[in-house]
């Protein structure tokens, strides 16, 4: 990097440039800004969370279930533990709901004492085992097939976009700089840091850098380091959205004993007053299509209305699709590269989102060893997040709004309009539904496309509506 | 203090607004009932609707034709709409718009989100006219990823009409009832055109002469072809279809997916409150008065059903609008009376009403029900003790099929009627 110091223009040498957008490139963004480095992201999308972290089951977990002394369970104790001591700065959201991990036959029955050892070992005390009659008394809209369940009353339910959009936020009010469409294609290490380069050709300077690319990490390793230590196999789940209406047919997060394979489907309460389900498990070789399909929804649905009959009759909101960034092995990928000055962080699975906070913290004290002389910020800005949570105050609680975009959601346009004009504003409607929830309830836009692709025509990267006349004169 | 107790100083009180009836929604159903309480003689009858303007879904439907019966015309949606707002307000109907009622409370109180901040509205009655909305993509469990360009005929319009825009080029157009032809129309106003309408049935659902139009548009229907799945990624690139005899898949290039049709009644505020939502209908649940669980509360127009003409759902708001006029006139409940459960058996796909009162000859004349696929034979009413009423039947789905109430006549005792085909 020194080469430039001679030259007329002197090139931003970042200390760390991390790879990636996802809850954990955010997370690590935040970590080292707060911790005095200068930083900068680099995602290849138009929004940050636009791969593994745009689609998952948005719980906080405590860990009562991961393997003894892995670094996932480490990180997922730490994250869930920062989390609690931070949300409230932010104004982020909780909800309490605890879970239950339910047995629904005598083979699963005799596997929930190994489920309560297992969490006790992982230091999850208050885990327990209730019978079916306590069960039902708290959850009585389950199946009476149920046959009895652990109670892990810490396990809570969080908004998995605004979390991140929180913490990449903070960074970037402390100083951080985001790029966004920034595929990094090539890059050169000379010794003291990387020179890195994106499709387009645009140049970044950094000491060191933090693979966060998610479903792209082993190929990012390849390309970059000429080597990589493990292999993204993307695992496809796919969720269902029950209405609102049916979030009081339930009061817990509802999982099943886990098989050898996966967690195995889940229903819980959303932070936005709906019921999620899922998610599936398929692994898949594409990165990038994560679509649904119509017989595993289908068969996800049947799963759930055998769990809580009141399902039936309850609207679907939304379907969605996400691939996790598994690997070939059940473990977090952390590969550090001292003489690379590169650490990958890989195979950040569905646990990601609660382990985030963790994970930055381990990675910064990785670093620490190989890179010393940083001093933290001594004023830190913390920025207050939307109030997006159905438990919470909403903005259409309070005068002034000027009108109701999104009815379903009750989305107003002050807040579409304090989204657009925040630190880092939504570059496509996807990012606008995280940020604002417009179009994410029952109707899916029936009533409010036409307004909202008014409001946000020339603000996204692809509008929500063409130019149907010009298409005549083509 | 707000412009509220501008409007009315008397009736408002700290934020509370106290009213003789409230009807949710300004529609056809809506507006119909409130000119009809009006003519009645009630005093205050307030519409709140939370769209900016009045007028409902004909508003974005801007094509003929609406008004024949109400207005002896053809008219636009728009027209209609704006017509039935003039007529309203000749009345002396308030209609406040931007009014999102957010939640409902026994016995007629509500709460409303307003711009100006959270009213309370306490009512002696309130008339649910929530009206319907199309099933989307999602809810459809339809294969595929999330591209831009997938919408509803509703979006479409609204879109077009309201706002001069277009969601996409050369969409495919899903399903062939009634308003599968609307968006074509809408389509074509827009300059956007369809490259095929698919029916995964055997014929189109609407009546003749729908075919005609795309045929004169040269839009192929393709009959026996269900979607399979939605390309693209980012924006749409296609479909893939299937043909129910062969089962042979092939793709079809666009840049859209209309779907159309399968409406569902917007019963969100009865779900979300202590008011009985029928499973069959997906619409509140009423007697013949289009009374709802609590006797506080009314229902008329599409909440009740999937789905009517705007001309129907103006009859209905007028009729129930009369039943409520008397109800306030009433001195005792008509609520007491031995109440009958209606319940439909597959292929009938819903009954509306859901329970009649009996020994009370007015309120509906008809039962009002679909089937769910075609049938041939006879429809019947059975009570405990046998049949009551029986007649031939020939029907499609989505057509419209009715049980005069005045050949229903059962035994005191009855608790509940089934509707039901012998084939």
């Amino acid at each position: 990097m020194t080469t430039d110091n001679s030259s007329a223009h002197v090139r931003d040498v970042f200390d760390i440039a991390i790879i990636g957008g996802g809850v954990v490139g955010c997370a690590l963004a935040r970590k080292f800004i707060l911790e005095g480095a200068k930083v900068i992201l680099l995602e290849k999308g138009a929004d940050i969370l636009s791969g593994a972290s745009k689609a998952n089951s948005a719980i906080l977990h405590t860990g009562f279930d991961a393997p003894l002394g892995s670094l996932e369970l480490e990180c997922m104790q730490a994250g869930y533990k920062e989390y609690l001591q931070i949300f409230k700065d932010f104004d982020l959201p909780l909800l309490k709901t605890n879970a239950h991990v339910v047995a629904w036959n005598d083979e699963q029955m005799v596997r929930l004492p190994d489920i309560e050892k297992q969490a006790h070992q992982n230091h999850v005390d208050n885990v327990h085992i209730i019978d079916s009659k306590e069960l039902f008394k708290r959850e009585p809209c389950l199946t009476r097939s149920a046959l009895g369940a652990v109670s892990i009353p810490g396990e809570f339910v969080i908004d998995p976009w605004s979390s991140p959009l929180a913490y990449i936020t903070q960074a970037v009010l402390n100083g951080a700089q985001v790029r966004f469409n920034y595929a990094v294609s090539s890059g050169k290490f000379d010794g003291d840091g990387w020179l890195l380069k994106s499709m387009s050709g645009e140049e970044v300077a950094a000491k060191y850098v933090m693979n966060c690319a998610g479903l792209y990490g082993d190929q990012l390793d390849e390309a970059l380091l000429g080597r990589s230590e493990f292999s993204i196999k993307p695992r496809k789940g796919q969720f269902v959205v029950y209405d609102k209406a049916a979030s009081a047919l339930l009061k817990s997060i509802i999982l099943p004993v886990p098989t050898q394979r996966t967690k195995g489907v889940v229903l819980t309460r959303t932070i936005f007053g709906n019921l999620l389900l899922g998610p599936t498990a398929q692994e898949q070789d594409d990165r990038g299509l994560a679509g649904v399909s119509y017989d595993e929804l289908e068969l996800l649905k049947a799963q759930a209305e055998a769990m809580v009959p009141g399902l039936k009759n309850m609207p679907i909101t939304a379907t969605y699709a996400g691939l996790r960034p598994a690997s070939e092995s059940k473990e977090y990928r952390v590969f550090e590269y001292k003489h690379k000055h590169w650490i990958t962080v890989g195979g950040i699975r569905s646990t990601g989102l609660t382990a985030a906070l963790g994970l930055a913290n381990y990675i910064f004290k990785k670093y620490s060893k190989m890179s010393g002389d940083l001093a933290p910020l001594t004023s830190i800005i913390t920025p207050k997040m939307p109030h997006l949570a159905e438990h919470e105050q909403r903005d259409w609680m309070h005068a002034g709004y000027e009108e109701i975009v999104c009815h379903c959601e009750m989305v107003t346009k002050r807040e579409i309009d304090a989204a657009f004009s925040s630190v880092i504003p939504p570059n496509e409607l996807s990012g606008l539904k995280r940020r604002t929830r417009a179009t994410m309830g029952r109707c899916q836009s029936f009533y409010c496309s036409a307004r909202l692709a008014q409001i946000t025509k020339g603000r996204f990267v692809h509008d929500l509506s063409v130019d149907v006349m010009a298409s005549d004169h083509e | 203090m707000t412009y509220l107790s501008m409007l009315w100083p008397a009736i408002m009180s700290e934020k509370t607004l106290q009213v003789d009836v409230l009807v949710i929604g300004a529609g056809p159903a809506g507006l119909a009932a409130a000119i009809k309480l009006r003519q009645r003689g009630v005093k205050q009858v307030v519409v709140l609707d939370r769209e900016e303007c009045a007028g409902g879904v004909p508003r974005h439907c801007g094509h003929p034709p609406f008004g024949m019966r109400e207005f002896h015309r053809v008219l636009t949606g728009p027209q209609y709409a704006n017509r039935l707002v003039e007529r309203a307000s000749l009345a002396g109907v308030k209609v406040l718009t931007r009014h999102s009622v957010t939640r409902l409370l026994e016995g007629g109180e509500l709460q409303v989100a307003t711009p100006e901040g959270i009213l309370k509205v306490v009512a002696k009655r309130v008339l649910i006219a929530t009206g319907v909305r199309e099933t989307p993509r999602s809810a459809r469990l339809v294969t595929g990823a999330r591209p831009l360009g997938i919408t509803t005929t509703g979006a479409l319009q609204s879109m077009h009409y309201l706002k001069g825009l277009a969601p996409c080029k050369r969409p495919v157009v899903v399903g062939t009832e009634l308003v599968a032809f609307s968006s074509l129309m809408t389509a074509f106003s827009a300059g956007v055109k369809p490259v095929a309408m698919i029916e995964k049935g055997a014929r189109i659902t609407a009546r003749h002469p729908c075919e005609l139009l795309p045929w004169f548009k040269r839009v192929p229907v393709l009959l026996n072809t269900e979607l399979e799945s939605i390309l693209g990624i980012e924006s749409v690139e296609g479909v893939k279809v299937r043909d129910a005899h062969t089962g042979k898949s092939r793709v079809i290039e666009c840049d859209g997916v209309i779907f159309t049709g399968q409406f569902t009644p917007e019963a969100t505020l009865g779900r979300m409150s202590h008011l009985v939502v029928d499973p069959d209908t997906a619409g509140l649940q009423v007697d013949q008065f289009g009374r709802c669980s609590d006797p506080a509360y009314f229902a008329a127009g599409n909440i009740l059903r999937p789905v009517e003409t705007a001309g129907w759902s103006y009859r209905e708001g007028t009729s129930v609008g009369g039943w409520i006029a008397d109800d306030l006139e009433r001195t005792q409940s008509i609520v007491s009376h031995q109440e009958v459960q209606l319940r439909c058996e597959h292929p009938v796909k819903f009954v509306v009403p859901q329970r009649l009162l009996l020994n009370r000859s007015c309120g509906f004349k008809y039962i009002q029900l679909r089937v769910a696929r075609a049938v041939k034979g006879e429809l019947a009413v059975a009570s405990e003790t046998g049949i009551i009423w029986r007649k031939k039947l020939s029907a499609l789905p989505e057509r419209r099929v009715l049980i005069p109430l005045a050949g229903i006549d059962c035994a005191k005792d009855s608790k509940v009627l089934r509707v039901y085909i012998i084939e």
